[in-house]
């Protein structure tokens, strides 16, 4: 779908793993569905799609129904198919869970989505214009969520991008094998036919100033997301390869994606666990995961963990890296030292020791680290009020300053950060917007 | 092991499943391998008058990613020479004297045709004549088939023509495409018919084809009704069979009935046996399956009888149609209510919007703290499995306000979740009939009604 449309069909070094369903895989499983009321898949869903309804639409075959009823609750519905955690969320809630199969409301949606995307449907039109201007900065999942609800409401929307390319993570940052860049863009493009203009390349705080921004819009949508990988302050450190650069090269230059042979990773999160995943697929002879806890306090989810032991990707469990030893300018291994595990730390997990005198060697010729991001640096030097370090928003959204709201990564002070959590921040977000400028209704 | 052999009007089978006149007995090779199958008999595919047959004869109705939950067709009867058909008989016959080989015959409305046709099935060595009564389609538009069906004076006359020459057991096959099914089976008896078999297919449109807009099937850009038949006709047909049971004339007459509309397994002709049934015929399931589906319908039933204590087939025959009656007679004072299962209930809520919507208002959504909430409410911010799961309600029946109308039980997807427990009601026993003699006026006037219902407690919700 829309692969060819973007050129960068065969960039990416893996496929997609799961083939759509077939039209009758989709009619039984749709069947299957019991239809529950007032669903306990729809209360999970962080953008509460109405899911039953999606799947009654799918088995009585209003897949243009189904559609809009999952874009609805969820513009980026084709990507949140795709990258849910589901079965912590939808399909972990299914009342079949228990003693059977949960229903596949991942690919089911997935199917509904494909079908618009693949016919080339537009769901919404655009409302009567409201005169009202809005900037949104970042044209990540949550910015993407908020600029295409307001422009659904006839606001003049503005989405401004540093990269070259609008989708954040979803076009950057998540491995081919769960979504295709060419789904991120084909969404991209709907966002903008729903009349948001899209200007790529424009930062804020180099070439775009908020004050500029205040001045020229009626409010602001910040969804910046988070900043750069955090260094190890270890020596060699200049040889670590950063995570989410591993990831977009193999999604957007798979032809020039070097893979080492013996692969260390350094983390235990869902990003690290894509690397590896890369890492192995594309080659690598020997692929390990380096994390100074245990399996235990990893922030990876279960089922990640499950698909990466199976992977064949090796864990060395309580070690942390403490130098990279090269050789004529080439990788050679990663020293690490033992842990142990002592008393809870702010984060509430126990805290890593090192255990004197337990230093040892892994041989590697490529390391690649991914141990979170930081948070973005922006907030402070925007002068916005933050918490924890992350921009601190009331229940609208809205930051101290009054009229500039945030959502995304940015915000996600308390619980795990995803592309769905960052839908809904960008579609209530956009409701407070329009309430703001418009009033109700 | 229970013993499964079958007499059905003197016809001997070692089981009482027989392929119903119908495409799968179309031919002495098909019914040569469904008795290799295990078949007990079979109808062979009505012979008689000559017929031409067209294409795109099957319509079939599927529901819920279910195939061919009913089947409609427009094929006539068979096409195939009489003689071919009578000489395939014959070496059947001989093939498998232990079958029961009957032949469903439909000719023109002439005394001599059936005199003619009767012979020479007779001549095959064949078990028993079925008179096709029933065909809905294309054959009554000549007079046959359902056109005499309908009237239960041809249906007298013919069976009369029948009888006077028949030397084999006659059975008289019925259309349910009537009002009472009952008066076709007294014209039967009256004329001396040695058995009663039904239902057969049932006028029918299967659909239009949202693309096309044909009627389907497309018979060259025209459609019609045809005869419905397969698992969703069972209900109907079960109904048509209880009439028959329950009817003073056909009951005295102690025709048997062979029964058929539906059936698909072994728990479907147990129905059929226990409404009166003595023999069961079979089409739609093996049209989707093929022969090999007679291996569990015989184990099954041999299974189910064993469980039950039932020796031989004639035990089971008719053992429940005693119970069979009208509204009149049913107990008002029988009480039965809802309960959910809590341990087994999987929260799918589908009990509490049928009650809520559809029938009485009486099943709560109960938060944990044991207040009533409301459907969806929940915060928009909250999310995930944990709080999906934990914060959800339960469903309570409010068991005063439950009339036991019984939808819950039949929306539950759980196996034994929701039961309809019997309560006393505190009331004596009485039926509509014993009102409407002992005290006329209560079913007359709405206040007599009301006062009624006062003295004997019965609250209306």
């Amino acid at each position: 779908m829309n692969e060819k449309a973007t050129g960068l069909a065969g960039q990416e070094a893996l496929p997609e793993a799961f083939p759509p369903l077939t039209r009758h895989e989709a009619l039984v499983e749709s069947t299957r569905c019991l239809m529950c009321y007032d669903a306990p898949c729809t209360h999970a869903c962080p953008t509460h799609i109405d899911i039953p309804k999606f799947i009654k639409k799918i088995s009585t075959g209003n897949l243009k129904g189904s559609a809009r009823t999952i874009l609805e609750s969820n513009l980026l519905g084709a990507t949140c198919a795709r990258v849910c955690p589901v079965q912590e969320l939808c399909e972990g809630a299914c009342v079949l869970g228990a003693e059977h199969k949960p229903i596949a409301i991942g690919r089911l949606q997935r199917y509904a989505m494909d079908y618009v995307y693949g016919k080339g449907l537009d769901i919404f039109l655009t409302a009567k214009t409201t005169g009202k201007k809005i900037g949104v900065v970042g044209a990540g999942p949550a910015g993407l969520s908020c600029a295409g609800e307001l422009a659904k409401k006839g606001h003049d929307v503005t989405l401004f991008e540093k990269r070259d390319l609008a989708g954040g993570l979803s076009t950057f940052g998540i491995i081919g094998l769960r979504e295709p860049v060419g789904i991120s863009l084909a969404e991209v493009e709907m966002i903008r036919r729903l009349g948001v203009r899209i200007e790529t390349q424009r930062e804020i705080g180099k070439d775009l100033a908020l004050a500029e921004l205040q001045a020229k819009f009626d409010a602001i949508f910040l969804s910046l997301g988070l900043g750069a990988t955090p260094n190890l302050g270890i020596p060699g450190e200049e040889q670590v390869i950063d995570g989410l650069e591993y990831i977009e090269q193999s999604k957007l230059n798979g032809h020039n994606l070097k893979i080492g042979r013996n692969v260390v990773v350094i983390g235990a999160g869902n990003t690290a666990i894509d690397c590896a995943t890369i890492a192995k697929r594309c080659g690598a002879e020997d692929v390990t995961m380096l994390y100074r806890r245990t399996a235990g306090e990893m922030t990876a989810y279960p089922h990640e963990y499950d698909f990466i032991k199976k992977e064949g990707v090796r864990f060395e469990f309580l070690a942390q890296p403490v130098r990279i030893l090269t050789e004529k300018g080439s990788v050679e291994a990663v020293e690490c030292v033992r842990m142990s595990l002592g008393p809870k730390d702010a984060s509430g997990r126990p805290a890593p020791r090192p255990v004197e005198g337990s230093h040892f060697v892994i041989a590697a010729d490529q390391v690649v680290k991914a141990i979170g991001q930081e948070k973005a640096s922006l907030a402070a030097r925007l002068n916005l009020k933050t918490l924890k370090g992350y921009i601190d928003v009331n229940e609208d959204f809205q930051t101290s300053l009054p009229g500039v709201y945030a959502g995304g990564d940015c915000i996600r002070a308390r619980g795990a950060a995803s592309t769905v959590m960052a839908v809904q921040d960008g579609k209530l977000a956009a409701r407070a917007i329009h309430e703001r400028l418009v009033g109700n209704g | 092991m229970a013993d499964l052999r079958t007499n059905f009007a003197g016809i001997r089978s070692p089981n009482p499943f027989w392929l119903a006149s119908a495409p799968p007995s179309n031919s002495g090779a098909q019914v040569h391998r469904a008795f290799e199958a295990g078949w007990g008999g079979a109808v062979w595919k009505t012979i008689g008058a000559p017929v031409l047959n067209v294409s795109n004869r099957y319509g079939a109705w599927h529901f819920g990613g279910q195939k061919m939950l009913a089947i409609n067709n427009v094929e006539l009867i068979s096409d195939r020479p009489l003689e071919v058909n009578l000489r395939e008989i014959a070496e059947v016959k001989r093939a498998w004297p232990d079958r029961a080989v009957i032949v469903s015959a439909m000719v023109e409305s002439k005394p001599e045709v059936w005199h003619d046709i009767v012979k020479k099935i007779q001549d095959t060595g064949a078990d028993g004549i079925e008179l096709n009564y029933g065909c809905p389609h294309g054959m009554s538009e000549r007079g046959m088939g359902s056109a005499v069906g309908q009237v239960p004076e041809y249906c007298e006359q013919i069976t009369g023509w029948v009888m006077q020459v028949a030397k084999i057991p006659v059975i008289v096959k019925l259309t349910p495409n009537i009002s009472n099914i009952v008066m076709p089976a007294r014209a039967a008896v009256a004329a001396g018919a040695d058995a009663l078999s039904l239902i057969n297919t049932i006028n029918s449109i299967i659909g239009v084809d949202l693309d096309s807009f044909e009627i389907v099937p497309n018979i060259g850009g025209k459609g019609g009704h045809g005869g419905y038949a397969g698992p969703a006709v069972k209900p109907v047909a079960l109904n048509m069979l209880s009439a028959l049971g329950t009817d003073a004339v056909v009951a005295e007459s102690k025709l048997p009935i062979s029964g058929m509309g539906g059936i698909s397994c072994w728990s479907d002709a147990a129905e059929f046996l226990l409404l009166g049934a003595s023999s069961l015929q079979v089409c739609t399931a093996v049209m989707h399956y093929g022969f090999r589906i007679i291996e569990d319908l015989c184990d099954g039933l041999s299974n189910w009888m064993d469980e039950k204590g039932f020796k031989r087939i004639s035990d089971v025959v008719g053992h429940s149609v005693h119970r069979v009656s009208d509204f009149k007679n049913f107990d008002l004072s029988f009480k039965a209510i809802a309960r959910i299962d809590q341990q087994k209930c999987i929260r799918c809520n589908l009990c509490y919007v049928a009650c809520n919507d559809t029938a009485h208002q009486c099943i709560d959504l109960v938060a944990k703290d044991g207040s009533i909430v409301p459907p969806g409410s929940y915060d928009v911010r909250s999310n995930g499995r944990e709080e999906a799961v934990h914060t959800r309600p339960s469903v309570l029946v409010r068991e005063e306000d439950c009339v036991g109308c019984r939808l819950c039980f039949n929306v539950c997807p759980v196996d034994s979740c929701i039961r309809m427990v019997e309560e006393p009601s505190g009331r004596p026993s009485v039926t509509w009939d014993e009102i409407t003699q002992k005290q006329p006026e209560v079913t007359e006037d709405w206040e007599k009604m009301k006062a009624y219902r006062e003295k004997m407690g019965i609250h209306i919700h």
